[in-house]
């Protein structure tokens, strides 16, 4: 089978065959629901206060703040709907360059009497800690996330936290795409609430977690059946949350080696695109090691990343959630990125299977490809 | 001897079908995209993969792929279309319907929906567990805009009137919602025959994996509700966040092996059943909960009178049931669903739940009914109740003392 090779990990990471194998006997015979009493439910059961334990100790929460999700999107809304639906409606702060599901949640209440305030961020993609503090005035939730999903800047969460914590105001922060790529500690960066996801980092899909501060008050979105402490009704995915669990703890363990051989690989590819004339996006910002958002002059984001398939690399426009819709990407006009640039937009994320010779051969791919797109659009002009 | 424990509680969930755990296994190694990624194989493949088993779905209830919406499961199924359902109508009533001997994720779901201005009419169930039409009929209300009846009760496994609940409701242009979590692969499903406008389903009590399930949303007369999970707009915006395509293409394989098996499968578990009922019926003061001819062939519910529950439980520790659903089993309290049904709280509290499924043998069902005789004869030597009745005590005559 033709396979390419896969750039794409901010989308979704391929599955570690460690995980795949601790799940493997909850598809199995260990298939009991944890709320059950008898010897299969309590198996289960204590696969879940496992996983949970491990989710907890590679971010530094205890486990009963850990509460389990079917993946980032619904502990995003879980976080902004929950919260809200326990407070007077007020002033719901969200940085610009949010992932929709934190900022669909946020229109949302505002539909429901909320005000919906949006912080800027400066051309390098961080939000501004004046800015910060000004949308702060009256808020009673905030949300800014860890790391963007397509440039791959990591905010100064702790340092916002602190102004946030002064003002009594809880803040969120959205850690899907930070976790298992740069340390994240829920109470060294002092934040309300965090959201998870599993299939970014080597677990399957279908699982996350909200880590919570349990001083927050929180409504469940789903109801019935009372399981995550009545905060997530629905049979838990035993199979996935066991999977995720580990996912966590190899990430984090592996993550000492994989953040510099990843970001050596990375500026291998800016060395690349400096020769290609790119604009590398949010580049002198503090990064994710493995995501490098850029474009090339002249040359339209999805032809690029069509002509990059058919020469066998996977790679993206921007996030997996929009790659339907022919809109530049949000976060880049948040920056004050022109929108014919923003357009020409190319996301490459990096990941464990990726070694040197990837990198080399996805450069001399994409010379090749925008030296004949170029040579194109001579014609064609 | 068969190997212990044995399992008799496919209500509380299902093993997954190993040929299901077959096709999903490809999904969690080489095909790992993520379905929402459009510009590369990874992604295409994935999408094909959970088309193929929407289309699954589908076809098991006779219905559209398009009106197949993935969920976590029944429990949000339950919820989105209740909420999205009733926030939906709300500017043209107020009042939903449903039954107390409904699912947790309906109850729980309609007892928010109560606290956020909605009016909730629980209607009660006959000695049977069924639903009264008359009396159904007789609580609707000019400004009902959702009836929430599920199809196949997850205790006791009575089938309830869908279709001529169905026929009501769309006279009255109600939303008519079913939860049929319990009903897929035990009895049929025909959408285009029902008139029934959103269903939820769940993977994991049709030998599927946990963490899956759908919401079947009616085209033809629309219906329509509010999302409740919002994001990236998947699911055409009904409902976000990245498809698991290794648990969705799980569903499907599993819904395509109901759809495939389940007259055959079915002649096989009543056969079980019936030996596991004519097996106890010469137990002494066992009666059956629930209607026993609508209802589906995997489930058996019997209270032994004058044995604690709890305790038989223990004692038969070597077969894994339960007293009630898995979702109240934590709590001590005697299931809703019984009392419901009339059943005093003693009673209830001595009430075992049999389900019986795909996998379930010959030799597990006999050795369950030699351990039951014994256990209950034990357990009942052991009871002063039972040696009153024995001697001809008329306990409802007796005055205890309070202490």
């Amino acid at each position: 089978m033709f396979a390419p090779t896969y750039l794409d990990h901010n989308a979704t990471a391929p599955l570690d065959a460690r995980v795949l194998e601790a799940m493997l006997p909850y598809l199995r015979s260990r298939f009991g629901n944890p709320s059950s009493r008898h010897e299969y439910g309590r198996h289960a059961r204590r696969a879940i206060d496992a996983a949970r334990s491990q989710v907890a100790a590679v971010v530094g929460a205890h486990p009963t703040e850990v509460v389990f999700t079917g993946g980032g999107s619904e502990a995003n809304n879980l976080f902004l709907k929950g919260a809200a639906a326990c407070l007077r409606p007020g002033v719901v702060a969200i940085s610009a360059i949010e992932h929709p599901s934190v900022r669909e949640p946020a229109r949302q209440l505002a539909a429901r009497g909320w005000r919906l305030r949006e912080i800027g961020v400066d051309p390098l993609g961080r939000v501004d800690a004046d800015a910060f503090e000004q949308a702060l005035a009256g808020a009673r939730l905030v949300s800014v996330m860890l790391a963007n999903n397509e440039t791959g800047v990591i905010q100064h969460t702790g340092a916002l936290a602190e102004r946030a914590r002064a003002l009594r105001v809880p803040l969120h922060s959205d850690a899907v795409q930070a976790l298992g790529r740069i340390p994240v500690d829920f109470r060294a960066l002092g934040v309300s609430a965090l959201s998870l996801s599993s299939h970014k980092i080597g677990g399957p899909q279908g699982a996350g977690a909200l880590v919570l501060d349990k001083r927050i008050e929180l409504a469940p979105l789903i109801a019935g059946g009372g399981q995550e402490r009545g905060l997530r009704s629905g049979t838990e995915n035993v199979a996935a949350l066991v999977g995720f669990g580990l996912a966590c703890e190899l990430a984090v363990d592996a993550l000492a080696q994989e953040a510099p051989r990843l970001r050596e690989l990375r500026e291998r590819i800016e060395r690349g695109l400096a020769s290609l004339g790119a604009r590398v996006f949010g580049a002198g910002a503090e990064r994710l090691p493995n995501t490098v958002f850029f474009a090339l002059p002249g040359i339209d984001g999805e032809t690029l990343v069509a002509q990059l398939d058919r020469a066998g690399f996977a790679c993206a426009s921007g996030s997996a959630c929009s790659s339907a819709s022919p809109e530049p990407s949000h976060a880049l006009l948040a920056m004050g990125v022109a929108a014919d640039v923003a357009r020409g937009a190319l996301r490459v994320s990096l990941g464990r299977g990726n070694d040197a010779r990837d990198v080399e051969r996805f450069l001399a791919a994409l010379a090749d490809t925008a030296a004949r797109l170029k040579g194109m659009l001579a014609v064609s002009a | 001897m068969p190997k212990l424990p044995i399992y008799l509680d496919y209500s509380a969930t299902t093993p997954v079908d190993p040929r299901v755990a077959d096709k999903m296994i490809p999904y969690l190694t080489e095909k790992f995209g993520n379905p929402a990624s459009r510009s590369h194989p990874f992604g295409w493949e994935a999408e094909k993969a959970v088309e193929e088993a929407r289309g699954e779905v589908a076809r098991l209830v006779n219905a559209d792929p398009r009106e197949i919406i993935w969920t976590s499961g029944a429990t949000e199924s339950d919820n989105l279309a209740l909420k999205g359902a009733a926030h939906f109508l709300s500017g043209k009533g107020r009042h939903l319907i449903t039954v107390k001997t409904e699912h947790k994720a309906v109850l729980d779901t309609c007892r928010e929906l109560e606290r956020q201005g909605f009016q909730v009419t629980y209607l009660d169930v006959m000695e049977n567990g069924l639903i009264d039409l008359g009396r159904f009929e007789q609580a609707l209300r000019p400004d009902t805009t959702v009836v929430s009846v599920m199809m196949v009760n997850n205790e006791i496994g009575v089938i309830q009137p869908i279709a001529e609940i169905g026929e009501i409701c769309r006279s009255r242009g109600i939303v008519f919602h079913v939860d049929a979590a319990q009903a897929t692969g035990k009895t049929p499903i025909d959408l285009q025959e029902l008139k029934v406008d959103l269903m939820a389903f769940s993977a994991h009590k049709t030998c599927g994996p946990k963490g899956i399930g759908a919401l079947y949303v009616r085209r033809k007369p629309r219906c329509r509700i509010e999302p409740q999970m919002h994001g990236g707009g998947h699911e055409r915006g009904l409902r976000s966040g990245t498809l698991p395509t290794h648990q969705i293409v799980g569903m499907g394989e599993a819904f395509r092996i109901a759809r495939e098996e389940m007259a055959s499968e079915n002649e096989h578990i009543r056969r079980l059943r019936d030996r596991l009922l004519h097996g106890l019926s010469d137990i002494e003061a066992v009666e059956v909960n629930g209607d026993m001819e609508r209802r589906v062939p995997h489930n058996l519910n019997l209270s032994f009178a004058y044995v604690e529950g709890e305790s038989l439980i223990m004692a038969i520790k070597d077969v894994a049931v339960s007293s009630g659903s898995a979702c109240t089993s934590a709590s001590l309290e005697p299931s809703y669903v019984l009392r419901a049904l009339g059943r005093s709280d003693e009673l209830a509290h001595s009430s075992i739940r049999f389900t019986i499924g795909r996998f379930t043998t010959e030799e597990e069902i006999d050795y369950t009914v030699d351990l039951l005789h014994r256990r209950i004869d034990k357990l009942r030597e052991l009871s002063p109740l039972w040696e009153m009745v024995k001697e001809g005590v008329d306990l409802n005559t007796v005055q205890w003392a309070a202490h």
